[in-house]
């Protein structure tokens, strides 16, 4: 309990798994099992304190910041280690520590070449201090630090255990590997928003001196001032929220931004794609809730239609580009684009209740589409391709594995009693009544459009399970046999299906925690 | 004349090791004559103690000499520390370089400690004479190392090419001191500020600002008056290659820091949109270039043009304000960029030396699957390419960060565009870092690649040592970077206090 309230525990969340990482070079490298066996042990210890963190969290008090702490950081330009969770920040920091323990253990006997278990291993730990500490700061330059580091861990991870075959890039005309493409891309895309991202975090910290007597980057200040709407609404802070747009909508993806999303997902190893979907798509996404909405509430709203625009098209386009994908993993990556859309649609309505649908699909699409890209990843595993023209018959061949790639389906289309459901329906039902000042019938409008992505998502997922799980085995697979879901992959998934139907049915395991927080959150900004 | 000994201990020590490096050169026999490396280490260490007096010991914090010419402060000191560690790390790389070639072991380091010395002077001057005579002292030495590989033709045109736009460059310095002397009457900075306030009207004025600017700007590499770099850097041995990067281009920085705030600070109209221009140019074409080279001693060479486009980002933030807290913010900024930049790029050129030894090439192509065979040179490499890039939690970071922090403060049209363009090119230099880190770490080894006895060649002792302490010091500040942040406020603060 003081361990918590202390801000020791927190710490511990962020910092364990880096301490992890280091501690496996001190590990010879051939001892294959003692690394499994320490990362394991770290990572369940980071969980452990996380579900700690659950049990101890005050809901009472949901919209305050607890287990914090903050300390002088770099007190020269007024930078401090701030760090706290909120109702907001605290489903995702479980969603994180929990699928980082999940990712270790289903590594346990899945390598891709060139093996190097230590090297993975601690890039994976090195990434849960990026993501832990992103939902946890408090402070912009150590968001910024934060945000930035999982890029070093992705990038490799990417780039050296990624998809080995050959690319040809269409404009230079050159043939290079997938993996090496699509990391680049991946590395180039964020930094290229993030660089805009901190421009706009230093004019805050400029202008904030103007009304505070020293200029801050402490988030819970920032945001005290733009309840007072201190920043306005001219030409300065639409600058300042276009530029942070930038850096968050490029790792969300939104649609125009989301060109670097299927390359990254499809090249990347398994574990690597399941982190890349359920955790770090979430980093964007929960910045504009804990940055750019509450600091400058004004330019969220002018900016709010083209936000639910730019959402509504990512939702109808990666829609329509699934139906044509013929790659498994390339489908699910796609698929991402149309969900973060209905989180972002969520997000544009400025509404408590599109709030609350961004915050539990993100929680929900981190849960479902990481435990898609497992099962992609096992059956590229048994069958050696991802073609879905050659596969056929999963049902009959892997009758587990095609169970739960149905459950799962069925969960990614929002099939109502399933996790999935809620974020769409609530962000849709958000979409209806926007908050005041906003056009309803454009956000009408956008419902609509967001309902038929509904029905074309429907379409794509029953048409992959069609034609990945029903009929008879191709004739290439006859005669073989496939072992059937293992027994680290059960233990890998089984928490996550558990948790597709818990907050299925009982959404408030999500929204118990957000519901204060954003009903503050939207009261501070938007008053009323 | 009045000196104060305790001040001038570094300068007198490096001196010192100069003429004891000059004797054991001519006493030892020739299988012994490494020793002067040794001699050279020790006289920097040395060199290094009374710094620290200086700066802890108490006294005055300012002593000046020789009638105001030549001062000891708060700015002098940091530098003078970072010129002394950086020199000791060159000297760490080149223990087993020159070793190798066998000849003039002696000379070299002579002529590498007399470069350091000059540097040590440049810090501390404060008059147009002091300043010049440093920066020769600097630069000298510098065309005779270029050309160290005499047998090579390639290590002559580095040498010829570095010595014919030195010498210009020096014209041009001259010919814009000798303008500033017959206008202000005065040769210190001091007098040159006073005098040059009611000249501000004055074309002659002006000009000889911008000769200055110019003579500096080929010292420091800057585009366009870049052109020596490139082909100096690749034909030159790589420490030399190390130190011209590093060490003589701080030394530019460091003169270009005191004649722009301590000399010119009443006509920032004109040096601030010079310095605009080239911050710019020098960001973005070198950048554009680097991204085409595929030997990493030339992509390092126009990374550096590019870098120090950033160094200079920050004075065109202090030229559209008259703030003095912005205009020490934008120095100290400067300041912090210089020292972090300087242990990057050490690293980056002693990971290439290491590099080289394995593969027996400085190539892209040739360092593929480099993390196969020699896995720590690999790991090294991308960290020091990474820093370069600017990637938290990597020193770098905190470096582009303040530079950004300088050029934001002043809200101003002309500063804002010059950060964009800063913020993209950074995002540009990432793509050629990369691709020197995906070499060593993503391509397959290649199967005409280096031989198992050349990729299992020990490293020197001194060589790792190098690697290390550049490893120690971007790790460290990169995750506290206050300590430094806060020395260099002080030392930002001290020249900049004239304003």
């Amino acid at each position: 309990m003081e361990f918590f309230d202390s801000g020791w525990g927190l710490t511990l969340i962020v910092f364990l798994p880096a301490a992890g990482a280091l501690a496996l070079f001190a590990i010879p490298k051939s001892q294959e099992g003692a690394h499994k066996w320490t990362a394991l042990a770290v990572s369940g210890a980071t969980a452990v304190l996380a579900v700690i963190a659950v049990a101890l969290f005050d809901y009472g008090a949901a919209e305050r910041f607890q287990f914090g702490v903050s300390l002088d950081w770099i007190p020269a330009i007024g930078a401090g280690y701030h760090i706290g969770v909120d109702g907001i920040s605290l489903p995702l920091l479980t969603l994180s520590a929990a699928v980082t323990v999940l990712c270790v253990i289903y590594c346990w006997d899945h390598w891709e070449e060139p093996r190097n278990v230590r090297g993975f291993l601690a890039l994976m730990l090195l990434l849960a201090t990026g993501m832990n500490g992103t939902f946890v700061a408090l402070d912009l330059v150590l968001f910024f630090i934060f945000f930035e580091l999982v890029l070093l861990p992705m990038y490799f991870m990417i780039g050296i255990w990624g998809d080995d075959a050959d690319r040809r890039l269409p404009v230079l005309g050159i043939t290079v590997k997938t993996r090496i493409y699509a990391s680049l891309k991946f590395f180039v895309f964020t930094l290229f928003g993030s660089a805009f991202m901190l421009l706009g975090f230093l004019a805050l910290y400029f202008r904030s001196g103007d009304f505070l007597g020293s200029n801050t980057f402490d988030i819970p200040a920032l945001i005290a001032l733009g309840s007072e709407n201190a920043f306005g609404s001219g030409t300065f802070a639409w600058l300042v929220f276009g530029a942070m747009f930038l850096g968050f909508a490029v790792k969300v993806p939104m649609w125009p931004f989301h060109t670097w999303l299927p390359d990254a997902h499809t090249a990347a190893p398994t574990v690597g794609s399941v982190l890349l979907a359920a955790i770090l798509l979430k980093l964007g996404s929960y910045a504009f809730l804990r940055i750019s909405i509450p600091v400058l509430p004004d330019m969220a709203r002018e900016w709010a239609p083209a936000i639910g625009l730019l959402a509504v098209i990512g939702i109808i386009y990666g829609s329509l580009a699934c139906l044509a994908q013929t790659d498994v993993k390339r489908l699910i990556a796609f698929s991402s684009v149309g969900h973060m859309g209905f989180v972002m649609l969520g997000i544009a309505t400025m509404t408590d209740v599109g709030f609350n649908a961004a915050i539990i699909g993100m929680v929900a699409h981190g849960i479902i589409t990481g435990l898609l890209f497992f099962l992609a990843g096992s059956m590229h595993h048994r069958y050696h391709t991802r073609e879905i023209a050659r596969l056929g018959g999963n049902q009959k061949l892997m009758p587990w594995m095609g169970g739960i790639l149905a459950f799962t389906a069925m969960a990614s289309l929002g099939l109502p009693g399933l996790a999935g459901f809620w974020g769409e329906f609530m962000s849709l039902v958000g979409a209806y009544r926007p908050a005041a000042g906003l056009s309803p019938g454009q956000f009408q409008t956008f419902m609509v459009i967001g309902a038929i992505g509904t029905v074309l998502t429907a379409g794509y997922m029953l048409w992959m399970l069609q034609r990945v799980n029903l009929g008879e085995p191709k004739p290439e697979w006859s005669g073989r046999t496939f072992s059937d879901v293992g027994r680290y992959e059960w233990l890998a998934w089984t928490p996550l299906i558990i948790a597709t139907v818990a907050i299925g049915v009982y959404p408030r395991f999500v929204l118990g925690a957000t519901n204060d927080a954003v009903v503050n959150l939207v009261r501070n900004a938007f008053g009323g | 004349m009045n000196l104060d000994y305790h001040a001038l201990a570094p300068e007198m020590v490096v001196a010192a090791t100069i003429l004891a490096v000059l004797t054991l050169d001519v006493a030892l026999p020739r299988r012994l004559k490494y020793w002067t490396a040794f001699a050279g280490v020790i006289g920097l260490t040395l060199a290094a103690l009374p710094l620290v007096t200086l700066a802890f010991g108490g006294g005055p914090g300012v002593r000046s000499m020789l009638g105001g010419g030549y001062v000891v402060d708060d700015f002098a000191l940091v530098l003078k520390a970072v010129f002394i560690v950086g020199g000791y790390l060159v000297l760490l790389m080149s223990v087993s370089y020159i070793e190798s070639d066998r000849y003039y072991q002696g000379e070299y380091y002579l002529l590498l400690l007399t470069s350091i010395l000059g540097s040590l002077i440049m810090a501390s001057s404060r008059d147009l004479i002091t300043i010049f005579v440093g920066l020769e002292l600097v630069t000298g030495p510098l065309f005779l190392l270029a050309g160290w590989r005499k047998g090579d033709r390639r290590s002559n045109e580095a040498s010829l090419k570095f010595f014919i736009l030195g010498v210009l460059s020096t014209a041009v310095l001259l010919y814009g001191m000798s303008f500033l002397y017959g206008l202000t009457g005065s040769v210190d900075f001091e007098g040159i500020r006073t005098a040059g306030a009611d000249l501000l009207e004055s074309g002659a004025f002006r000009l000889a600002v911008l000769f200055t600017i110019i003579g500096f700007g080929f010292k420091i590499s800057a585009v366009p008056f870049h052109f020596w770099a490139p082909d100096t850097y690749e034909g030159a041995p790589t420490p030399v290659t190390a130190y011209l990067s590093v060490g003589s281009k701080a030394a530019g920085f460091v003169g270009l820091l005191l004649i722009c705030y301590q000399a010119f600070p009443s006509v920032t109209e004109i040096w601030g949109p010079a310095l605009w221009i080239l911050a710019a140019l020098s960001m973005t074409l070198g950048n554009l270039t680097a991204l085409r080279q595929d030997n990493i001693v030339r992509l390092l060479a126009y990374s550096s043009i590019a870098q120090g486009g950033f160094i200079l980002v920050p004075f065109a933030a202090a030229a559209v304000t008259n703030d003095p807290r912005v205009i020490q913010e934008a120095a100290s900024a400067t300041i912090v960029y210089l020292i972090i930049y300087a242990f990057m790029n050490l690293g980056a050129f002693a990971v290439v030396m290491a590099g080289a030894r394995r593969t027996g090439t400085a190539t892209i192509a040739g360092w593929a699957g480099m993390a196969k065979h020699s896995p720590r040179i690999a790991v090294l490499g991308a960290i020091f390419f990474f820093a370069l890039a600017g990637i938290p939690p990597l020193a770098g970071w905190y470096a582009k960060f303040a530079m950004f922090l300088a050029i934001l403060r002043p809200v101003h049209p002309w500063a804002v565009a010059l950060a964009v363009i800063a913020a993209v090119n950074a995002v540009i230099a990432l793509v050629y870092y990369a691709k020197v880190v995906k070499a060593m770490w993503m391509d397959p080894q290649p199967e005409e690649g280096p031989s198992p006895e050349l990729t299992s060649r020990p490293l020197s002792g001194s060589l790792s040592l190098a690697m290390g302490i550049s490893a120690l010091f971007v790790a460290a500040a990169g995750i506290l970077p206050f300590q430094l942040a806060g020395v260099f406020a002080q030392a930002a603060k001290v020249i900049t206090s004239g304003l």
